[in-house]
């Protein structure tokens, strides 16, 4: 609003006390120049105003007068309610995100060269349409991390600092000593020193294999260690290898952790080398081995981002990347006219660059920020494409805002009434900023 | 940028005395903390390129590939790229005559409001009449005002008058709506022309259609050009009135690709060469245009 004044309009000298017509034209002249205009703005925009208050009014159907009712509804209907409350959720975050993001942006392209090229390539977004922006974060939240691009980094960061689990559906073949135990498996009878142990499980597919599995060997004994293999004991074809000790074509389970447990209390514990074999101190004498859980955990699949509970903030991180160029423009605008002599006084006397953005920048930008925080307040109550695009049909619900809701009531659900209350509602919203508005040109426009 | 532009330009007796302060530790620190500066900078702007570069890369996969491995596996194929889907795309006669409807809608609806905007911008500015003042006021007071409260009563209006389902019928919704934001930015502008230009035309014995064609308007491009610009981009990216509005055969782009949307993953080689087509205009538009378009973004934000 104050930008569009200040961008809009060029910095001319101030016009004179009033501009008279030149022409001295006559009214019909006038007339003719606003027709066109005034027409067109009654019956699109006026008229759909003072006709949606009315249908507000009645029922569904429109004969019947419905007093409060489709207002009322604003607070019981459980979709508008969640819209309700998603809307409120977006009015909070989407505006300051943007703006301290573009903030940031604007402060720290002033201390690089190609600050030109950054601002255009986070500018570029507000070009194109939200229902390409939908499509784009569609593929950008694919829930599979071979395919969308956030589980694929997500993943990639949680498995650096997490180990993943590389058998998440082996199990015990026939005839095995193993048995299931707490989601692991667990020898049967305890193991001795000196008597090699094998621990064989069936079930994992060669192309899950871990990349340091080798052909799986017979461990031998070892004075004073119990030692041991583990692999996959299963050879493709009937009657092809023998079950329950390693053949050739057979692979080790390499990285399969091994615990010996006595009592319920682990007492020793082991990796498997990459041909299988194990070896634990004397102190597994006697013990159970067990294969714990955290070895056939199902692989991290990363964040589910469309699911119900994260739909709104990844669509409003999708608005974010699109809107927070508009702040950072607007923004620089306004550094631009920021004083350099106070930033330097500043770091004169002492302040660090953090002083000096915290104390100096901010509080001169404030009114900015502030038409910026505004103005995408208003943007984001209209918001409908990019919810209606990126959230999918399973968690559109849980995703809905007031102008998808709209949408829905009047154009799918046949209820204009509750549709009209919903757009008068949205149009309360944005009242005290037609008021603002009002106010502050009629002092520019009576000069 | 500025900043150093800032300093270069003039430099004060404050700026030596901090360049003489600062010590060799200090400067090596500031060093350090602008290769950080760079580094998070950057990996921003990467950040913000990759959803789109990832756009663009899958729609020169084929769906095998695209439903086998993610976009980025292109870097270690290359053989992969290829432009079938977008031969596939533009074979498809419901895409490309949708493409055809986006062109039929947005050219005259941005015209439309230039001209009706400039018309009654002039009038705002430079004519006299009863009220002027209150009447512009009247209509600024419009800008906020959001479509959605339109959608319903104009739905039954048109139907009534037969418009529903039209082109024409699109095209009037979006002038209506952009005048609002047209004859602000246009009025305030004229009004910034030097009265002496227009006395000097009428002495000419100009008359009030030659003047505002011969010298308003020619004196009035930078803010038509930037007008032009974002009513284009606002109507030409434009989805939620054509849903409402158009019917199959009127439909553009956005509402065409919108249909797709419901089974996204099984057509993604519709989908995302669509959505990279219908991008190319706009961003064309912003990389030729820049200075108007960030006017013309800025100014018309708050629609």
């Amino acid at each position: 609003m104050a930008s569009a004044a200040a961008a809009g309009a060029p910095p001319g000298p101030a016009a004179p006390k009033s501009r008279k017509s030149v022409t001295g034209t006559r009214r019909t002249v006038a007339a003719l120049f606003l027709l066109p205009a005034l027409v067109l703005l009654g019956a699109l925009v006026v008229y759909p105003i003072g006709y949606s208050v009315v249908r507000s009014f009645y029922n569904a159907s429109g004969d019947g007068f419905a007093g409060l009712d489709n207002y009322k509804a604003l607070f019981t209907d459980d979709g508008i309610r969640t819209a309700l409350k998603n809307n409120i959720i977006w009015v909070v975050f989407a505006p300051t995100v943007s703006t301290a993001l573009g903030l940031i942006f604007a402060v720290l392209t002033e201390r690089v060269r190609w600050g030109t090229a950054f601002k255009l390539v986070v500018f570029m977004p507000m070009a194109i349409s939200m229902l390409a922006a939908g499509i784009i974060f569609r593929l950008v939240y694919d829930q599979d991390p071979d395919k969308g691009v956030a589980n694929a980094v997500w993943v990639g960061v949680h498995d650096t600092f997490a180990q993943s689990s590389a058998f998440p559906k082996a199990h015990p073949g026939r005839d095995s000593p193993l048995k299931a135990d707490a989601g692991g498996f667990i020898t049967s009878a305890p193991v001795h020193v000196g008597q090699p142990v094998t621990l064989p499980l069936v079930g994992v597919a060669p192309d899950q294999m871990p990349d340091g599995a080798k052909k799986a060997v017979a461990a031998g004994a070892e004075p004073g260690k119990v030692t041991g293999t583990t692999w996959q004991d299963f050879t493709r074809g009937k009657g092809v290898g023998k079950l329950g000790s390693p053949d050739p074509s057979e692979p080790g389970y390499a990285g399969m952790r091994i615990e010996a447990v006595k009592d319920g209390k682990v007492v020793a514990s082991a990796e498997a080398a990459g041909d299988g074999t194990f070896t634990l101190p004397a102190s597994a004498d006697g013990a159970l081995l067990r294969l714990p859980a955290s070895n056939f955990k199902e692989p991290y699949n990363g964040v589910d981002w469309l699911g119900p509970a994260l739909v709104t903030p990844a669509v409003i991180g999708s608005y974010v990347w699109m809107w927070a160029g508009f702040a950072m423009v607007l923004i620089a605008a306004g550094l631009a006219g920021v004083p350099r002599e106070l930033l330097e006084a500043a770091r004169v006397d002492g302040a660090n660059e953090w002083q000096v953005f915290r104390r100096v920048t901010v509080p001169l930008l404030a009114p900015v920020l502030a038409v910026v925080v505004v103005t995408l307040m208003i943007n984001v109550l209209k918001v409908f494409d990019l919810v209606y695009i990126i959230a999918p049909g399973s968690s559109q619900d849980d995703a809905n805002v007031l102008a998808l809701e709209l949408y829905r009531k009047g154009f799918a659900e046949g209820q204009p009434g509750i549709a009209s209350a919903i757009a008068v509602f949205l149009l309360l919203l944005v009242i005290p900023v037609m008021l603002f508005n009002i106010r502050r040109l009629r002092r520019e426009v009576r000069r | 940028m500025t900043a150093t532009a800032g300093r270069i330009g003039k430099v004060t007796p404050t700026d030596t005395a901090v360049r003489a302060r600062q010590s060799w530790a200090a400067r090596i620190t500031g060093r350090l903390s602008g290769g950080l500066v760079r580094f998070f900078l950057l990996l921003v702007g990467l950040f913000w390129l990759v959803p789109t570069i990832g756009l663009l890369i899958s729609s020169l996969r084929a769906p095998e590939d695209m439903s086998m491995s993610g976009w980025w596996q292109v870097f270690a194929k290359p053989s992969q790229l290829t432009f079938d889907s977008y031969q596939k795309l533009l074979e498809n006669g419901d895409i490309t005559s949708s493409l055809v409807n986006t062109v039929l809608i947005t050219v005259p609806a941005t015209i439309l409001v230039v001209v009706i905007g400039s018309l009654a911008g002039y009038a705002f500015a430079w004519m006299e009449f009863p009220g002027r003042d209150w009447w512009f006021l009247g209509v600024v007071s419009l800008l906020v005002v959001p479509v959605q409260v339109a959608l319903i009563p104009i739905a039954e209006l048109f139907g009534k008058l037969g418009l529903f389902g039209t082109i024409l019928g699109v095209i009037l919704f979006h002038v209506g709506f952009g005048l609002p934001f047209a004859v602000f930015l246009l009025r305030n502008f004229f009004a910034e022309i030097p009265r002496e230009l227009l006395e000097a035309a009428r002495l000419d014995g100009a008359g009030e259609l030659r003047l505002f064609t011969r010298v308003v308007m020619p004196l009035g491009g930078p803010a038509i050009a930037s007008l032009g610009i974002f009513q284009f981009l606002w109507v030409w990216n434009d989805m939620l009135v054509a849903l409402v509005f158009t019917k199959s055969g009127s439909q553009p782009i956005t509402v065409a690709l919108q249909t797709q949307v419901r089974q996204f993953g099984n057509n993604i080689d519709v989908l995302a060469p669509g959505a990279f087509i219908s991008m190319v205009i706009p961003l064309a538009v912003f990389f030729a245009f820049q200075r108007q378009f960030v006017t013309g973004v800025m100014a018309g934000a708050v629609k």
